[in-house]
C-alpha cells in the first residue's frame, strides 16, 4: 500500500484552477519532492494532504485513510511544517516543544531520539521566546515541534525558501537523517537544485503536474542536445539569438550560456558556430553537458 | 561617476552591531550584487541606504545625497522592490502604476505615456485593466519592477526580487535588469540564487555585519580558487 495515494483531484478558488487532475502516489520511506515556482499549487496540495482543505473532486488517501472522512485520525499520525512560521512567539523554545508534545499526548523525552541532533543546536536558546530566534533557528524549532509525536509522515512546505545556500544544505542533511529514522517525507521547494536531494519529484506548474519521476530519470529523458559555453556578454547574445533560425532553446545559466538543439546535432552545431563567427561574437569553448533539473524544467515548460 | 559611496557605514542595535564599518562604491549603471547568509546585515544596510534607517556612525552618499542629512532627497532618486509583492492586489495594473507614479510627482500626461510604454515593453498592454490579484506571479514581479523604475530613479534596490519565481521568469526578470542598467540605472540587488550572482557586474559578500569580499564574479572565483560563485559562497561561509 502506498503511503499517499492521490487520485484525480481538482481544486478551484473562484476563477483560479489551483489544482488540475492531480495523480500522485508516495511510497513508504521515500523523500518525495514537489518542485515548482510560487503559485504552482504546492501549498494547496499540502493543505489537502494535511486535511486542512477539501478537494473539489477526486480522492486522497493518506496511510490508507480518507482525507475527508478520516481527517481526525490522519492528524494524529502526520507532522506538518507550514510555509509560514506558526509557533507561539511569546512561549520559550522549550515551552513550544512541550506544548506540541502534550497536544499529541507525548512528552519531549519520549521521542528525543528522533530530534536529538536538531534539539542540541537549540538547547543554548531553550529559554528564549520563539519569536526572538533567528530565521534558521525558528525553522529548526518548527521541525522539532512537527516531529515530537513521531509522525509516520512528515510534510514540509517550502522549508528552505529565502534561506541562504549553506543553511539550505544543512537543512537537507537533517531531512535525510529523518528519512533514515523511518519517516516518509513530502517536501516542497522552488529551488530546482534541491530536487536532486529527493528520491522522486513531481515538477508542478500552474496547478498541473508536468512530470513525476526520479531526478535521474527526468534528466535522462531530456529531449534536446544540450551545450554550454562561456560568454562575457550573455544578455547581448540573447538578443542576437533572436535572429538564429534553427530549432533550439537557449538561456543564460550563471556565467554560462546554455543551448539545446532539437535537430540533428551534427548539423546544428556547425551552423551555430558559424552564426557566432559571422556576428563576431567572442565566446569560450562550446561543450556538451548533462542537463540538470533546471534545464529539464525549462524544456518541459517550453514544450507545453 | 559613483551612484553609491558607503563610508564606514555602521548600525548598532543595543550591543549588537548589525552593520560594521562597511566601505564600498557602486558606479552608475552597474549591476551590484549584495550577498550574504541570513542575518548577515544585508537588510539593515539596504534600509540605511534607502533613507529608512539612520546609521549609528559613518555615512553613505546615494546619488550624491547623504543618508544622514538628505534622506528626503534620496527617496526621490531611488526605486525599491522587495521579495514580498509590493503592489495592491485590488487595484488594476494601470491603477497601481498610476498610484506610484503620482506619489513620485510625475505629471499626469507624461505618466500615462510612461505607463503605456512600460506595459508595451513588458508585453502586458492587454492586461492594463486586469486586477493585479488575477495575474500570474511572474508577471507581478516584472510589473513591480517596472513600477519601481517608473519615476526613472538613479538607483534601484532589489531585495530578493526573484525569490520563488520559476526558472524562465527569473531569466526574463534579469533581462529587464540588464535593460534598466543599460539605460543608466544603477542596480543594487540581493539574491539567494547563486547563478544570478554570476549575472552581476560586481558582487560583495557580507558576513557578521562586515563586507568580507568584493569584486567581479571572475575575480572572486580566482581569489578562492573555485569555479562558481556557489562554491565561493560555500567556501567563504564555512571557513
Amino acid at each position: 500500500m502506498p503511503e499517499i495515494a492521490i487520485q484525480q483531484i481538482n481544486k478551484r478558488f473562484g476563477k483560479i484552477q489551483a489544482l488540475k487532475d492531480i495523480n500522485i502516489t508516495v511510497e513508504n520511506g521515500e523523500v518525495f519532492g514537489l518542485v515548482g515556482p510560487d503559485g504552482a499549487g504546492k501549498s494547496t496540495l499540502f493543505n489537502i494532504l494535511t486535511t486542512l482543505l477539501k478537494p473539489d473532486s477526486g480522492q486522497v488517501e493518506v496511510l490508507g485513510m480518507d482525507v475527508v472522512k478520516d481527517y481526525l485520525q490522519i492528524r494524529q499520525v502526520i507532522g506538518y511544517l507550514p510555509g509560514v512560521f506558526s509557533l507561539y512567539p511569546d512561549l520559550s523554545v522549550q515551552e513550544n516543544l512541550s506544548f506540541f508534545a502534550t497536544m499529541y499526548k507525548s512528552s519531549i523525552l519520549d521521542n528525543m531520539s528522533l530530534i536529538k541532533p536538531i534539539w542540541k543546536q537549540l538547547l543554548p536558546f531553550k529559554d528564549r521566546p520563539a519569536g526572538k530566534l533567528s530565521g534558521g533557528m525558528k525553522q529548526k524549532l518548527a521541525l522539532c515541534c512537527a516531529l515530537i509525536h513521531k509522525p509516520k509522515l512528515l510534510f514540509l512546505d517550502e522549508p528552505t525558501t529565502g534561506v541562504d545556500p549553506v543553511s539550505r544544505r544543512e537543512f537537507w542533511d537533517i531531512l535525510k537523517d529523518i528519512q533514515h529514522k523511518g519517516v516518509t517525507v513530502v517536501v516542497s521547494t522552488p529551488y530546482m537544485d534541491e530536487a536532486t536531494r529527493c528520491d522522486r519529484i513531481a515538477l508542478i506548474q500552474s496547478g498541473e503536474i508536468i512530470k513525476i519521476n526520479t531526478p535521474e530519470n527526468i534528466i535522462s529523458n531530456f529531449k534536446g542536445h544540450l551545450f554550454t559555453m562561456k560568454s562575457n556578454d550573455i544578455f547581448g547574445l540573447m538578443k542576437l539569438m533572436e535572429h538564429f533560425e534553427l530549432r533550439c532553446n537557449y538561456y543564460p545559466y550563471g556565467e554560462h550560456f546554455h543551448i539545446a538543439f532539437y535537430d540533428e546535432v551534427e548539423k546544428a552545431l556547425p551552423v551555430f558556430e558559424s552564426f557566432l563567427q559571422q556576428h563576431e561574437r567572442e565566446h569560450g569553448e562550446i561543450k556538451p553537458i548533462t542537463p540538470n533539473i533546471e534545464d529539464c524544467f525549462i524544456e518541459l515548460i517550453q514544450m507545453k | 561617476m559613483q551612484s553609491i559611496v558607503a563610508k564606514d557605514l555602521t548600525k548598532k542595535f543595543g550591543d549588537f552591531t548589525a552593520v560594521n564599518h562597511i566601505n564600498f562604491e557602486v558606479e552608475k549603471g552597474e549591476i551590484f550584487g549584495f550577498l550574504g547568509a541570513n542575518g548577515a546585515g544585508k537588510t539593515t544596510a539596504i534600509k540605511m541606504m534607502s533613507g529608512l534607517l539612520l546609521p549609528t556612525s559613518g555615512d553613505a552618499l546615494i546619488g550624491g545625497y547623504s543618508i544622514k542629512t538628505e534622506s528626503k532627497q534620496i527617496k526621490k532618486h531611488i526605486g525599491y522592490m522587495s521579495q514580498r509583492f509590493s503592489l495592491y492586489n485590488d487595484l488594476t495594473v494601470f491603477e497601481n502604476m498610476q498610484l506610484f507614479g503620482t506619489v513620485y510627482g510625475i505629471p499626469p500626461k507624461e505618466l500615462k505615456q510612461r505607463i503605456n510604454d512600460s506595459l508595451a515593453d513588458l508585453q502586458l498592454l492587454d492586461q492594463k485593466n486586469a486586477l493585479v490579484a488575477s495575474i500570474p506571479l511572474g508577471w507581478k514581479q516584472k510589473l513591480a519592477f517596472a513600477t519601481a523604475i517608473l519615476h526613472r530613479p538613479e538607483i534601484v534596490f532589489l531585495d530578493e526580487p526573484t525569490s520563488g519565481v520559476d526558472p524562465i521568469v527569473r531569466r526574463e526578470f534579469w533581462k529587464l535588469i540588464y535593460q534598466a542598467a543599460a539605460s543608466g540605472i544603477t542596480i543594487f540587488v540581493t539574491t539567494h540564487y547563486m547563478d544570478e550572482a554570476e549575472y552581476c557586474h560586481r558582487i560583495s559578500i557580507m558576513s557578521d555585519g562586515c563586507l568580507k569580499l568584493i569584486g567581479t564574479p571572475d575575480e572572486l572565483k580566482q581569489q578562492m580558487g573555485v569555479n562558481s560563485i556557489d562554491e565561493v559562497f560555500v567556501k567563504f561561509v564555512n571557513r
